[in-house]
């Protein structure tokens, strides 16, 4: 069997490699010359990995031992989100600060992947320490949209999505703390899932805002994303928001068709119009295949993205206190330890990241705790609130990912609150710890160019199983 | 807000701002808080939720790991260090 890229699906492969129509070899030769064709134009990649064909010899070798019985992923050719770490290799988090940092242990999620035989090809691009939608932000430079190269593939986690639509990597991780995974995956026309919150171990990777941060996967498929989902979660000590295997396995009964909700409200924030009309379609057609849709209210959602602007900040600002020139990466010199710090991290973080460290001290700050932090905490509650009443009703909530296409590199760089209103329908789902998956429902033309949409759905907690059911005969 | 603020946050933060990224902030962060503060109107009167039912996720203090084990590997990111140590400034 000849090795098509642009088709290739994680089971795809696993088929191919299982029955020895092609080798992890040939596969990861494959995709490394795809990166050495494609990825100088879209840079997704920060780093490809020296030892991939090394790795992929092993997993030939795992495969012949093994055949049918070989762990899952064996052989299947993963790209890294650089703020997730793999022992001994760079991770830098896009950023100045870590530019030399070398990961001292493996991330949680990476010794899932290893022990189920995947073969790492490299670390992606994303915007610095995860803070942004575009990912311009990283100090090694943009990557650029695939579908479009004069537009952004979306952020945090764009080199991941970019690796994935341009070829340049089978699948992809990344981290989504208020869309960084689902919004980059509409951008670029791939499969973006946010596990539930606990569903997969954050252990290693470079903390942004703990109660919203999750790992998870970049496909072309729905039933890839699921593979990828099964390989990743579960319960991990060295993470102490990670849930029991208990919880975890607890049975789901599915259904054979859903109900599906729409917030029609929240639909008037600004979502352009062949978007609206895309998504629209797109409901039809789920009705089509048999589900029911109706309207469904979220009395607080409207308020999901201040809030999301209060609590992130604050807990980024705590977290990123660890970067003080003393323990890892960057350190200037200053007159005193006051000084050191405050230079090496002008010197080490970028604007935006800074940015967020001020306005996250100011709502933490004595005086304006109660008035921010505190309100948004209370806001967080009712939002949640509003989501566990309306899945009383229905069985998965429908939006589109982001109110437009990919926009043009540059166009929102400037400005940060315009760059903020691109999560407005991802950040629910970070508030309220739930799964989401955005899935590529069409396209719109802007320029000349087709440019690919998201369908965004959010189902209740622990319920991947219903994002993939509806999913997949989408 | 005003400058002063921007200093002061500028200071909690461990940040050096030149003047003009001061004067930019400034600006950035009014309008952000301006965009924000609408939690302030449905956050209703009630206090913070009480977190549910908690447990401990530590592990019980014992069997520590043997000294050293973990050193090496720390210390090889750290900027400076001396005899095993990190070496921070003199801070008294």
């Amino acid at each position: 069997m000849p090795i098509d890229l642009e088709k290739m699906t994680i089971k795809d492969a696993r088929e191919g490699l299982v029955a020895r129509e092609f080798s992890a070899t040939e596969l990861a030769e494959a995709y490394l010359a795809a990166a050495s064709e494609k990825d100088p134009e879209i840079h997704a990649y920060v780093e490809v990995f020296d030892d991939v064909k090394a790795q992929a010899k092993k997993a030939d070798e795992l495969i012949a031992e093994k055949k049918d019985d070989a762990p899952a992923l064996a052989g299947i050719p993963i790209a890294m989100k650089d703020n997730i770490l793999l022992k001994g290799r760079l991770a830098s988090a896009g950023s100045k600060m870590l530019e030399n940092y070398r990961a001292p242990y493996d991330s949680g999620v990476t010794v899932k992947l290893r022990d189920a035989g995947a073969v790492f090809l490299g670390r992606t691009n994303m915007d610095e320490f995860a803070m942004g939608s575009s990912t311009e932000s990283s100090v090694y430079g943009a990557t650029k949209n695939p579908h479009d190269v004069k537009r952004v593939p979306g952020g945090s986690s764009g080199g991941s999505a970019a690796a994935v639509a341009s070829g340049t990597a089978l699948a992809a991780l990344g981290s989504d703390t208020g869309g960084s995974i689902r919004q980059p995956a509409s951008f670029c026309g791939v499969v973006g899932l946010k596990p539930s919150y606990g569903a997969v171990s954050r252990s290693g990777l470079m903390a942004m805002a703990s109660s919203l941060d999750q790992i998870g996967p970049f496909t072309k498929t729905v039933e890839d994303a699921e593979i990828l989902f099964q390989a990743l979660r579960g319960h991990d000590p060295l993470d102490s928001t990670s849930l029991p295997e208990t919880r975890l396995q607890e049975k789901k009964e599915g259904k054979d068709r859903y109900t599906i909700g729409v917030p029609e409200k929240f639909l008037e924030q600004g979502v352009e119009n062949d978007v609206l009309e895309n998504f629209r379609e797109n409901l039809k057609k789920l009705e089509q295949a048999g589900h029911t849709v109706r309207e469904v209210s979220l009395p607080h959602i409207a308020y999901a993205l201040s809030t999301y602007y209060i609590i992130m900040p604050a807990e980024v600002s705590s977290n990123l206190a660890r970067y003080d020139g003393v323990k890892f990466g960057l350190s200037f010199d200053g007159a005193d330890l006051s000084g050191m710090y405050k230079k090496t991290r002008a010197e080490g973080f970028g604007p935006e990241v800074r940015r967020r460290i001020m306005l996250g001290t100011y709502v933490l700050s004595a005086g304006y705790y109660d008035a921010f932090y505190t309100k948004a905490l209370m806001v967080r509650k009712k939002i949640t609130e509003d989501f566990e009443n309306a899945f009383q009703n229905v069985d998965v909530i429908a939006t589109p990912t982001t109110p437009s296409p990919a926009f043009l590199l540059g166009e929102k760089s400037g400005d940060p609150l315009a760059m903020y209103a691109q999560d407005i329908f991802t950040v629910p789902a970070n508030i309220a710890g739930l799964p989401a998956l955005s899935l590529p429902c069409g396209f719109v033309e802007r320029e000349g160019k087709n440019l690919p949409l998201g369908l965004h759905l959010t189902a209740p907690f622990l319920r991947e199983d219903v994002l993939f059911s509806v999913g997949k005969e989408f | 807000m005003n400058i002063k603020e921007i200093e002061k946050l500028a200071e909690l933060s461990k940040i050096d701002l030149s003047e003009e990224e001061k004067q930019s902030l400034l600006k950035e962060i009014d309008s952000i808080l301006s965009y924000v503060s609408d939690v302030q109107k449905v956050a209703g009167e009630k206090t913070v939720p009480i977190p549910g039912p908690h447990f401990n996720i530590l592990r019980e203090d014992s069997d520590p790991y043997p000294p050293e084990m973990f050193t090496k590997a720390i210390l090889e990111n750290a900027p400076h260090t001396k005899d095993g140590f990190v070496k921070v400034k003199k801070i008294l």
